[in-house]
């Protein structure tokens, strides 16, 4: 960084905020992280080390529970990130691509604003939309709320992705021969594949740790990861909730880093 | 209406608006099959537009386009035998430059292996055989700029477009590239359409140059006759450097025209169709076909005074005040037999010009 007028170390008690606002935002996470490597069924007390809570997590008496969960997180997960990916893909090749149209500016508007909206609105708006079609609650509900309101979020990457890749691309490969189809295919959508990803990541964790508005469209005995813990947590906290929290939180520093490692490579080459 | 012409492009009254405002205003010309042509033009002048209505991305609001004798015009870009060099390239950043010179072939149905033989030859005309593996950002601006060529020139289109392809170039890159793009089409066979703004490399290339300005061909014709004869204002002025002076005709005889400018100095040149004794007109003077003296050598030599000298290494130009008259600029060549005609400022001379150096305007 340049040492100029600007630079913001320049200010008294930079370093102090700084270190706060890191120790603020991550402590809580260290805490659950290293607790969850306790030798101790109390959550305060500091034992030695020990993976017991996580094999707890597998053959304790709540890993019924939890394995099958952990099983709907991830489908659901998988299936709405997918879905809401190709529709966001879609929608943004609609959007940026198709020319001007009516209602183009209301489309953007549309497809943006559920990032806006309290996601508790959304929630009891969802409920009572399959309340109103007679919609049985289950897994089923779960997963098209999910694709619902993952759409956005994969929409926010794909289309900044797109809007960075000119236009003349496709121009050149239909002035090679490409129909619109072939130069969609073969040109603009590997170009996207970067922010294609990174929509599908992003959709894929939104879904993964969603808890309020799958709380109020799950069916009775249904659970998802956030709701079983929720659950588990409401008779006591166990350090098994925090060798779960950890493995959660672990598999979203997987999916992020995934995600910087491509749009890295691909700013390389 | 299908007849084989030997005209490779036919441009019948073509017009293009985008709601009220109009891009082009009916144009009509004729590019012949195997030749080189420019579309000259300051930016706005309607030429890119007029390449993007060939190629087929901007369709045409009345008139048509003909690809030897046969209407293209509502044809999408995939349909036309017609490929074009992008200004910025465009090269697919996701494919290896052999990948990308064959993508053409390929899009024709062509194998893969047979796409990329044909890539490979053609990459060797460009004399780039050794980058085949590489992607494109690996290139210099020079070499992504022979790939785009190569791209565009693998399929064989009956018509190539050049939309600028040489403007990022440094100047040296830029004047060998011309040399190369001339050649590579007298090798090919192939009729060029090449769109600049620059008219040193218009007139370097083309067979013939279209000068365009507001949406408007202002000529059409080969280098020399675009400069030497200029048939109006706007071309006189925008190609090359030139003196535009305000004169009055006084009368027209035996195909030439006397005329007058302010200060009572008096002038003869060839007379022009349309402008008759009593038209106030300009007439353009190039610098370089005038000449200083200290004493008159013909009976219209005009008198001037020194101003100042400007070297520009190849030329030195002389900035002179004409008595009770515009400035006016003469060049010499920096060579023994112009440098003898370079006077120090202030003193006084007359200004002698070649037979053909001046030349009546239609406004």
């Amino acid at each position: 960084m340049a040492k100029g007028k600007y630079d913001l170390r320049v200010y008294p008690g930079f370093r102090a905020i700084t270190l706060l606002c890191l120790v603020i935002l991550y402590s809580p996470l260290i805490v659950v992280m290293v607790y969850s490597f306790n030798a101790s069924p109390s959550i305060t007390n500091w034992e030695g080390l020990s993976l017991r809570w996580y094999a707890d997590v597998f053959t304790g008496p709540e890993s019924a529970k939890f394995k099958s969960a952990a099983r709907n997180s991830f489908v659901i997960a998988l299936i709405a990130a997918t879905v809401a990916t190709t529709i966001a893909t879609l929608s943004a090749t609609a959007i940026l691509r198709g020319g001007k149209f009516r209602l183009r500016t209301l489309s953007f508007g549309l497809i943006s604003l559920p990032l806006m909206v309290p996601e508790i609105v959304t929630a009891v708006a969802t409920l009572i939309f399959f309340n109103a079609i007679g919609f049985d609650r289950g897994l089923l509900t779960i997963l098209l709320a999910h694709i619902a309101f993952c759409i956005p979020f994969a929409y926010l990457p794909i289309s900044a992705r797109m809007q960075g890749i000119e236009a003349t691309y496709e121009q050149a490969a239909m002035d090679l021969y490409a129909t619109r189809r072939q130069a969609f295919t073969r040109v603009l959508l590997p170009l996207m594949a970067p922010g294609i990803v990174s929509g599908f990541i992003l959709a894929f964790i939104v879904s993964l740790d969603d808890f309020i508005i799958t709380n109020f469209v799950k069916g009775a005995g249904v659970e998802t990861l956030p709701t079983a813990i929720f659950g588990a947590v409401k008779q006591g906290i166990k350090p098994n909730i925090m060798a779960i929290s950890t493995m959660l939180l672990g598999v979203s520093v997987v999916m992020v880093t995934l995600s910087w490692l491509i749009s890295r490579k691909d700013r390389k080459t | 209406m299908t007849r084989k012409t030997n005209d490779a492009i036919e441009v019948r009254n073509a017009v293009k608006r985008y709601g009220t405002f109009t891009a082009l205003k009916q144009v009509s010309l004729t590019i012949s099959d195997n030749e080189f042509f420019t579309l000259l033009g300051p930016s706005g002048c309607g030429k890119t537009t007029l390449l993007r209505m060939i190629a087929g991305f901007e369709d045409v609001t009345e008139g048509g386009i003909f690809l030897f004798g046969e209407e293209i015009e509502g044809l999408p870009p995939h349909k036309r035998p017609i490929n074009t060099v992008f200004q910025n390239y465009a090269l697919f950043p996701h494919m290896t430059v052999l990948d990308n010179v064959g993508f053409g072939l390929e899009m024709l149905g062509k194998s893969k292996s047979e796409a990329r033989k044909r890539a490979g030859e053609v990459l060797e005309m460009v004399q780039l055989s050794q980058f085949s593996a590489r992607k494109p950002s690996q290139l210099s601006g020079g070499q992504q700029q022979r790939v785009a060529l190569a791209r565009a020139l693998a399929p064989r289109p009956k018509v190539l477009l050049l939309d600028e392809p040489l403007s990022a170039l440094d100047l040296k890159l830029r004047k060998a590239m011309q040399i190369e793009l001339k050649h590579l089409q007298k090798e090919t066979g192939i009729t060029f359409i090449f769109v600049t703004h620059d008219q040193e490399e218009a007139l370097t290339m083309s067979d013939r140059v279209a000068v365009m300005s507001a949406g408007e061909v202002q000529q059409l014709g080969d280098a020399r006759e675009i400069y030497e004869r200029p048939r109006n204002m706007f071309v006189a002025d925008f190609i090359g450097e030139t003196n535009l002076l305000e004169v009055t005709v006084d009368q027209i005889d035996a195909g030439r025209a006397a005329c007058h400018l302010g200060g009572g100095h008096r002038l003869t040149c060839d007379a022009v169709d349309g402008i008759g004794a009593g038209a106030r007109v300009h007439m353009s003077l190039r610098p370089e076909r005038l000449f200083l003296s200290s004493a008159p050598t013909e009976s219209e030599s005009l008198k001037a005074r020194v101003r100042e000298n400007i070297f520009i290494g190849t030329d030195i130009s002389t900035i002179l005040d004409l008595d009770d008259g515009p400035e006016f600029r003469v060049r010499a060549s920096n060579s023994s037999r112009g440098t003898s005609r370079v006077f120090e400022p202030g003193t006084e001379v007359f200004v002698n010009m070649e037979r053909g150096a001046a030349r009546l305007l239609v406004d």
